[in-house]
């Protein structure tokens, strides 16, 4: 069993699945992204006990003690996440390709430092690629979201 | 699927990843897999068996030994990066993982994997080299002590043997002044060339094979780095002199 958000889902068919196919061709969770498969975009990130992590860096078996958070269990039901309203306000988001992947990184980001820096705000969204918005507006969008999160 | 087929083994005591690695042939450990599983999604790794070392809570640990800090095979690089005891006696690994990959990656990846995977490029294994630590491997057979000068053997090569575990870590205090300089294409990829300053060593990563002890007055002195479209080995050993000498401006 694998717990993926705050549901109790069945094991991987195969050990060699990755955590970001087996959510998306398993379980039908096709928020979670898959761009190049070497932890180099970002936009398959997930998190895992609440930090985010790579998906397409990890074995599904692996995920098996944990708690697995994809950008569909972020916000309930008809909901916004404050980091989901935020991104909607700045418009930091275009096509949406690298857009779950960056909500879950700023997560785990404000999870850390509640009042980011502007230093802490870059590094913490390094690791995530968008080709098409520009990080300007992402990055507003992480201090929107520090606002709205309060 | 991507990666090649393999068994996977998930022990949950060292003892029975130590007994696995003695009995399989072919067998990978893999840590925080923020390196083994890219290898294994491009199948430029294809190893028979995996032993995930991720179950095993007693690895997971960062204590103070023997006037420096060691570091278990479990400990997360964002943890250590983020350890008190980490911060306070050796400074210079808090500074040197900040400047490893990503805060996403260093969540999964491990200190000891990084310094097991003997990347020429990578920030860890020069700072072992520059603080004068070593690592502990362990085997079915035993226990033995590596000395950083002694383990970094070649470009993804280590002394550890197939059956050995690298199961500790062990960075001396930082003393005096200590610096962790690189330069890379992109922030958070692996450097062009990079340094290490710990007191009055230096060693020097992404110039030769493994990471180098060097002479801070004369920090190319015997280099001959390789070149690739991301940096002439002119190039290389231009950003050695100004790295040392920002390392050393401090
Ligand atoms: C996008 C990206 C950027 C990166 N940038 C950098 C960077 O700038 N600098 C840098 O240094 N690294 C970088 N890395 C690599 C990262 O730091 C890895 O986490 C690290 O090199 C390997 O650690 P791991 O715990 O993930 O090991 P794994 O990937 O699990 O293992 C790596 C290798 O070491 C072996 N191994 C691991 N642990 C042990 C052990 N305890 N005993 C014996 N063998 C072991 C494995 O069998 C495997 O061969 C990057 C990775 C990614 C995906
Ligand atoms: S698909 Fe995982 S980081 Fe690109
Ligand atoms: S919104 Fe298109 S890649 Fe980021």
């Amino acid at each position: 069993m694998i717990r993926v958000n705050g549901r109790e889902r069945p094991d991987p068919t195969n050990v060699r699945i990755l955590l970001s196919d087996y959510l998306r061709h398993e379980l039908g969770l096709t928020g979670t992204h898959v761009g190049c498969e070497h932890g180099v975009c970002g936009c398959c990130t997930v998190l895992l006990d609440g930090r985010p992590v790579r998906s397409c860096l990890m074995l599904a078996v692996q995920a098996g003690r944990h708690e697995v958070t994809t950008i569909e269990g972020l916000a309930g039901e008809g909901k916004l996440h404050p980091i989901q309203q935020a991104f909607h306000e700045c418009h930091a988001l275009q096509c949406g390709f690298c857009t779950p992947g960056f909500v879950l990184a700023v997560a785990g980001l404000l999870a850390k430092h509640r009042k980011p820096s502007d230093l802490e705000i870059d590094e913490g969204i390094s690791g995530n690629l968008c080709r098409c918005t520009g990080y300007a507006s992402i990055r507003r969008a992480v201090r929107r979201a520090t606002e709205l999160s309060k | 699927m991507k990666p090649p087929p393999f068994e996977y083994h998930a022990p949950s005591t060292m003892a029975e990843a130590l007994d696995l690695l003695a009995k399989l042939e072919d067998a990978k450990v893999l840590a925080g897999g923020q390196s083994l599983i890219p290898l294994l999604n491009f199948r430029l790794a294809s190893p028979a068996h995996l032993v995930d070392i991720n179950g095993i809570a007693e690895l997971e640990y960062v204590r103070e030994r023997d006037g420096g800090v060691a570091i278990g095979a479990g400990a997360r690089q964002s943890d250590v990066e983020d350890d008190k005891t980490v911060r306070r006696i050796c400074p210079l690994l808090a500074e040197a993982l900040g400047q490893v990959a990503h805060p996403v990656i260093r969540n999964r990846g491990t200190v000891c994997g990084s310094l097991a995977h003997a990347d020429p490029a990578a920030e860890l294994p020069a700072v072992l080299l520059a603080a004068g630590g070593e690592v502990v491997a362990r085997s079915v057979r035993g226990e033995r002590r590596i000395t950083a000068q002694d383990f970094f053997k070649g470009v993804f090569d280590s002394a550890l043997e197939a059956d050995e575990l690298l199961v500790e870590a062990w960075f001396p205090a930082t003393t005096g002044p200590f610096a962790l300089v690189e330069e890379s294409r992109r922030h958070g990829d692996f450097a062009l060339a990079g340094a290490a300053r710990s007191g009055d060593r230096l060693a020097l990563f992404g110039v030769a094979p493994t990471p180098v002890l060097a002479d801070p007055t004369d920090p190319s002195h015997g280099l001959s780095p390789s070149g690739d479209l991301e940096a002439t080995p002119a190039f290389r050993l231009h950003l050695v002199e100004v790295l040392v000498r920002r390392a050393f401006a401090s």
